[in-house]
């Protein structure tokens, strides 16, 4: 009489897989995939270790030695990389993979040249035209989106729905590799895609005239010239 | 001297009167002068701005006096919790007997919904958060400061980093800082992409290089921390405003706010206003004024408001006949009851759905849940499923809303972070104040599903 539902609830989420958390060998990452330090990273290794105290160099310097990698490599890490950065260390792989396993920054398949990481948490999801617009946009200019990790055929483009990333004013922007771009509209983001795809370049920051996060239309606020050193100062310092 | 003692005296009765200054503030007073960027953000410019104005002989009054100038300011922990900052660094004053050195670590790890405030800060006056790291660090007697920046922070990382270099080719950093004979480093270390690193025993977690899963406390960081030596965690606001409480008089951030609520304050305002922006402005400013004034009102009016969660996600909301007259300051706002937490103002006007905007915010709650308390890692998964179901009209019925309520209550307080509890309150405040309309729209759910012969029982 009744029929049982199944529980397919349309999700702007999408399908939101963080990755599995054990290894599968595929052609892209596996142990045998080559990986050499490129000898300006090996300074910048010894600096990042010289950061902290003795004894602690080796363990501390896992995340930041794990995020040079990443960028050497190309954005993402394969088995062997992760492999080379515990030999680096001299720390067991075990301990690169819980790292590499935990922070959402490190990824473990493949992405394009441009990553793009669309912000979807409630202030980019209500702010200005709203970050569901945004993916419709991302989905209509090159075709992914349907699921995190998506891959465009020429591997330009990746995409990733991501929790906030701290620019909530300037609603809804998305992240793409290391720049934020930000007071979107779909037109605005299908124009920075082509950009993208044609120069390699896009404007990053806020894309409706603002220059950070003061109120569009004029800064409410710090509307005079700043004070210079010695005002207000106290008498007995 | 004399003159010290009828200020104090003058302070003493003003707060004891319960006089609020809450009234809108004069450029001249705003701490973070290039909080939007128009300026130079380089040392040459931070220096015009007034910044690394007599640090040296500031260091020189010694720890103890830094110390007591931040408790008589009254300032209190920017990053959420709202700690009084004085006595947190007073933690510090135990001697260490073991050899260990002491470390200041700065949270710049801001990952919570609705917050923008610190990135404004590193990006564009990032000497102010140098020099309070150096200030404040010297007066716990710390040895060295990690500031430890989210991950996606690349290009407001890469200005501080820039601005750290500057300070230490010009003496202020390093051996002999400032000339005051004090060693002190400052370092910058960037995270991966993990909210529950801001929590400060996460923090230190991930600063050794661990996953960044909650210590419990006892023993706290001021005893064993970072590497395992005595630490402070705190905000990047905190630290900021440090050397100009101890420049221009702790009276003079007193002066602002109310007794125990004193002080400027940056506010972020973002969802549906016509202006979103970050601004700063006094504590205890009314909620509509900062609205209308600043974010140029509420979409569709002052009276389309449906309710804000004024201080980041983790807070209750607000409905609207609250948010008409409650100033924004820590006790007002925890009496709402809600908090003022970092000042994060979401907007929801009519236009929004409630019960999308609160599963959203649960969604992230889940994703970002380290794992490792069963009431966290379990309760925040299904308060997820049903707040998802709920926005995509699958209620079961009204009387899911007890157990929601039900759920959340055993999620708070039973963990090791407070992760779960900032996952708990928003999915309460929702059934505090939303509660009718909810049993309205749950019992029309249960109506179309009969009509459809859908049967959700499990």
């Amino acid at each position: 009489m009744f029929r049982r539902l199944v529980s397919r609830v349309p999700t702007f989420t999408s399908n939101r897989r963080a990755g599995i958390f054990v290894h599968r060998d595929t052609k892209e990452s596996n142990v045998d995939i080559p990986f050499e330090w490129t000898e300006e990273n090996l300074v910048r290794i010894q600096a990042i270790k010289n950061q902290y105290p003795y004894g602690h160099e080796n363990n501390a310097a896992i995340m930041p030695v794990l995020d040079l990698a990443q960028r050497q490599y190309g954005g993402w890490l394969p088995l062997s990389v992760m492999d080379a950065v515990a030999a680096t260390l001299d720390v067991p792989p075990i301990r690169v993979y819980e790292v590499a396993t935990f922070y959402t920054m490190y990824k473990r398949v493949p992405v394009g040249k441009y990553h793009i990481q669309l912000c979807g948490t409630t202030p980019c999801m209500i702010g200005g035209c709203g970050a569901k617009k945004i993916k419709e946009a991302i989905l209509e200019e090159v075709g992914i989106g349907h699921h995190n990790d998506e891959l465009t055929e020429d591997k330009l483009f990746s995409y990733e729905e991501v929790e906030c990333l701290g620019a909530c004013v300037n609603a809804p922007m998305v992240q793409i590799n290391d720049d934020y771009y930000e007071d979107l509209t779909p037109e605005d983001m299908k124009q920075i895609l082509r950009d993208l795809r044609k120069d390699g370049f896009s404007r990053k920051g806020p894309r409706n005239g603002r220059v950070s996060s003061e109120p569009l239309g004029g800064a409410t606020s710090l509307t005079e010239p700043p004070t210079g050193p010695g005002f207000g100062v106290r008498d007995d310092l | 001297m004399l003159n010290r003692i009828a200020k104090t005296a003058a302070r003493t009765s003003a707060r004891a009167s319960g006089v609020i200054n809450n009234a809108p503030m004069k450029d001249q007073d705003r701490i973070f002068t290039n909080l939007y960027g128009f300026h130079d953000w380089s040392i040459k410019g931070a220096e015009a701005r007034g910044d690394w104005y007599k640090t040296k002989e500031i260091i020189l009054k010694g720890a103890e006096w830094i110390q007591q100038e931040v408790k008589d300011s009254g300032l209190r922990g920017r990053g959420g919790a709202g700690f009084p900052t004085g006595l947190k660094w007073s933690f510090m004053n135990v001697p260490v007997t073991d050899g260990r050195p002491k470390y200041l670590v700065v949270n710049a790890d801001e990952g919570e919904p609705g917050t923008c405030k610190d990135r404004d800060i590193m990006r564009h006056d990032p000497h102010k958060l140098i020099e309070g790291c150096l200030v404040a660090g010297y007066a716990m007697g710390a040895r060295a400061a990690y500031i430890y920046v989210r991950g996606e922070f690349y290009n407001e990382t890469s200005n501080l980093m820039y601005a750290v270099r500057e300070a230490y080719a010009k003496g202020y950093l390093g051996e002999n800082a400032c000339g005051t004979g004090y060693d002190f480093d400052v370092y910058v270390q960037r995270g991966a992409g993990a909210y529950v690193c801001g929590e400060e025993t996460a923090l230190i977690e991930s600063l050794e290089g661990k996953q960044g899963k909650p210590r419990l406390k006892p023993p706290f960081p001021a005893a064993v921390g970072a590497f395992g030596c005595p630490t402070t965690v705190n905000n990047v606001e905190t630290i900021a405003v440090a050397p100009t409480i101890c420049r221009r008089g702790a009276d003079w951030f007193a002066s602002f706010g109310r007794e125990r609520n004193t002080g400027t304050k940056l506010f972020n305002i973002s969802g549906n206003v016509n202006t979103p922006c970050t601004v700063e402005e006094t504590m205890s400013i009314p909620m509509r004024e900062l609205i209308e004034k600043h974010a140029g009102g509420v979409r569709g009016g002052w009276d389309n408001l449906l309710a804000v969660i004024p201080g980041g996600s983790s807070t209750p909301l607000l409905p609207k006949h609250i948010c008409d007259d409650i100033m924004m300051d820590f006790d007002a706002l925890a009496a709402a009851p809600s908090g003022l937490g970092t000042a994060a103002l979401i907007v929801m006007n009519k236009d929004d759905d409630p019960v999308e905007c609160i599963w959203r915010l649960m969604e992230f709650y889940k994703h970002e849940s380290c794992g490792q308390c069963t009431p966290c890692r379990e309760g925040v998964s299904w308060m997820n499923d049903i707040l998802k179901r709920w926005t995509f009209g699958q209620s079961r019925g009204p009387e899911e809303i007890e157990q929601l309520w039900e759920i959340s209550k055993q999620v708070e307080g039973n963990t090791i972070c407070a992760l779960a509890d900032g996952a708990a309150w928003p999915a309460q405040g929702l059934i505090r104040w939303f509660k009718p309309y909810l049993e309205e729209r749950f019992a029309e759910d249960v109506r179309r599903q009969e009509a459809a012969g859908i049967s959700l029982e499990v």
